[in-house]
């Protein structure tokens, strides 16, 4: 996937939406295209949903708000609820299926289901959901490559927790891998 | 060439005040502007500054005029509401003739108002930042790198004119993370002298006076038209703004800030559409950049202006055009962000010869346009 992408990534407050964002809004800019980040910051951050708007483009980015996403990471149901109307057609849906559970599906975009909270529990990698779904991405749109996405992983955990880069890089393969689900 | 880094706006500006040589900082803390005053109060200590979480905005601009006074590079930083409050003590720095920086990271108003985005400060900004006669500079970033760039412009100019300046940001801005390549650090030799600053000098020279008071008359009128020919300088010299596909743009947008963008990408689609389009973006909002619209003239069929507000920098864009063209209107407020389709809908109206103005009506009452 080459062209533009517009990703929405959304989920509850304190699954790492944002910093899962950030990974990729890195890893566009390590591959030296253009890239924006925009957070929701609104009242809906305590304890309700987050959600965050990425786009990587080859021109300069107009509206930083993805309104209408090619591609959309749903970490749990209601925030698929939320945006799974929006997607375009064709685009790409990834959801964290241990969270967001059964769900009513589109005949006209492209599925990927990760059980990513129970992948990352039984991998020894708690919180780190987040970043197995941005694995999957790579993997089912190709939109940076492996190193860039390792680099950007060194480049968004900060100073005092470089330790764990390495489990980040772990979640990040574990998502690549995982195929077992396409629907 | 410095490293690419990605930042939030509200952080590559303050990084770029620090670089600029700003070591002092007095705030309170507001969305969406918070960013800026937790990055200056994470690093300021560190480097020999003051960071101070001031009582109120009130206090907070005070001990800007105070600072400033003394002759350093301060800056405040706040959102609408907060601005409205540091209004008498800007109008006391206009007045004092001093500089300063003052950052308005703009929110949906009047009152509280909302958090998201907004451009409904313009009139503050441009007209009535505080009482009395006297203006402000204003700078309307658009992007994160600009966010950094005019804040090392803005410490410049508010030395050279020593006038306030003030960086009207907003909301999706101060938010927003994109790759900045940050300005080169200025050393203490690299600022200039202040030989009016009130800064301590062992009986070495004649007093200085730092005062906004003048009770006779013909002083302040003295006082106020010598202000107003460096205005004059300040409008000749510091016009900015930026044209994108203007050369054969029959239709031309005028927008600033978060709003330019969404132009930007509508000029995009309108002319994939075959509508000739193109956009001139006011980086300076005062003095507002007459000359870049006056150039335009000549070969525009007619202006669309587009602002998160019911219609602000618009008057100005009318004053400037002065009936020569028509000038319509589309427009989004509260925090509701236009999609860039929107713009490219009231584009096609008009090159179908329509007169537009386009403003949200209550969304309950008749479905939400007209």
């Amino acid at each position: 996937m080459r062209g533009d992408l517009n990703i929405m990534l959304a989920g509850f407050g304190g699954q790492g939406i944002l910093f899962a964002g950030k990974i990729i809004a890195y890893a566009g800019m390590i591959d030296g295209r253009e890239i924006s980040w925009l957070p929701s910051y609104g009242p809906e951050m305590r304890g309700g949903t987050a959600n965050c708007s990425v786009c990587l483009s080859d021109e300069p980015i107009g509206s930083p708000l993805v309104t209408d996403p090619n591609v959309l990471i749903a970490m749990n149901l209601p925030s698929y609820e939320k945006f799974i109307d929006a997607v375009e057609p064709g685009g790409v849906v990834i959801v964290d299926s241990t969270m967001v559970g059964t769900c009513t599906l589109r005949q006209d975009v492209e599925y990927y289901t990760v059980p990513a909270t129970s992948l990352a529990e039984e991998n020894g990698l708690k919180g780190l959901a987040n970043v197995i779904l941005v694995g999957k991405l790579l993997a089912a749109t190709q939109f940076s490559t492996r190193a860039s996405c390792e680099q950007a992983i060194d480049k968004s955990v900060s100073a005092k927790r470089a330790s764990l880069a390495e489990a980040n890089k772990r979640a990040l393969e574990l998502g690549t891998l995982w195929t077992a689900s396409k629907c | 060439m410095a490293e690419k880094v990605l930042m939030k706006g509200n952080e590559a500006l303050a990084e770029a005040a620090i670089r600029a040589g700003c070591r002092h900082f007095f705030g309170y803390p507001i969305t969406p502007q918070t960013e800026v005053a937790a990055y200056m109060a994470k690093r300021l200590p560190k480097i020999g500054g003051v960071y101070l979480q001031a009582e109120s905005e009130v206090a907070a601009i005070n001990m800007v005029y105070g600072a400033a006074a003394a002759g350093v590079r301060v800056m405040t930083s706040s959102s609408s509401p907060g601005i409205s409050l540091k209004g008498e003590g800007i109008s006391y720095l206009i007045g004092a003739d001093l500089p300063a920086l003052i950052i308005n990271v703009q929110r949906g108003g009047p009152g509280l108002g909302g958090i998201q985005p907004s451009q409904a400060d313009y009139w503050m900004a441009t007209r009535a930042t505080g009482h009395g006669d006297g203006h402000v500079l204003v700078f309307a970033p658009s992007t994160v790198q600009e966010m950094a760039n005019l804040a090392a412009l803005a410490f410049e100019l508010g030395d050279r004119y020593r006038a306030p300046v003030m960086i009207l940001a907003d909301g999706l801005l101060g938010q927003m993370m994109e790759p900045v390549e940050l300005p080169e650090p200025l050393t203490e030799a690299d600022l200039p002298p202040k030989p009016w600053a009130i800064d301590g000098h062992k009986n070495q020279r004649a007093h200085n006076t730092v005062n906004s008071l003048f009770l006779v008359a013909q002083e302040l009128e003295d006082s106020i038209t010598s202000r107003w020919v460096r205005y004059e300088q300040i409008k000749a010299s510091e016009q900015r703004a930026e044209t994108y596909r203007t050369e054969d743009a029959e239709y031309v947008i005028v927008a600033y800030g978060a709003a330019s963008r969404i132009a930007r990408s509508a000029v995009n689609t309108a002319r994939e559409q075959g509508i000739k389009a193109g956009l001139i973006r006011p980086i300076t909002l005062w003095p507002f950049p007459v000359d870049a619209i006056e150039a335009s003239i000549e070969r525009t069929a007619a202006y669309l202006v587009t602002e998160f507000s019911m219609g602000q920098m618009v008057e100005d864009v009318r004053l400037t055009v002065n009936g020569r063209r028509p000038v319509n209107f589309f427009a989004h407020t509260g925090g509701v962000v236009p999609t860039p389709d929107e713009v490219v809908e009231a584009l096609r109206r008009m090159q179908a010869g329509e007169s537009v103005h386009i403003v949200p009506v209550h969304s309950k009452l008749t479905g939400g346009y007209r």
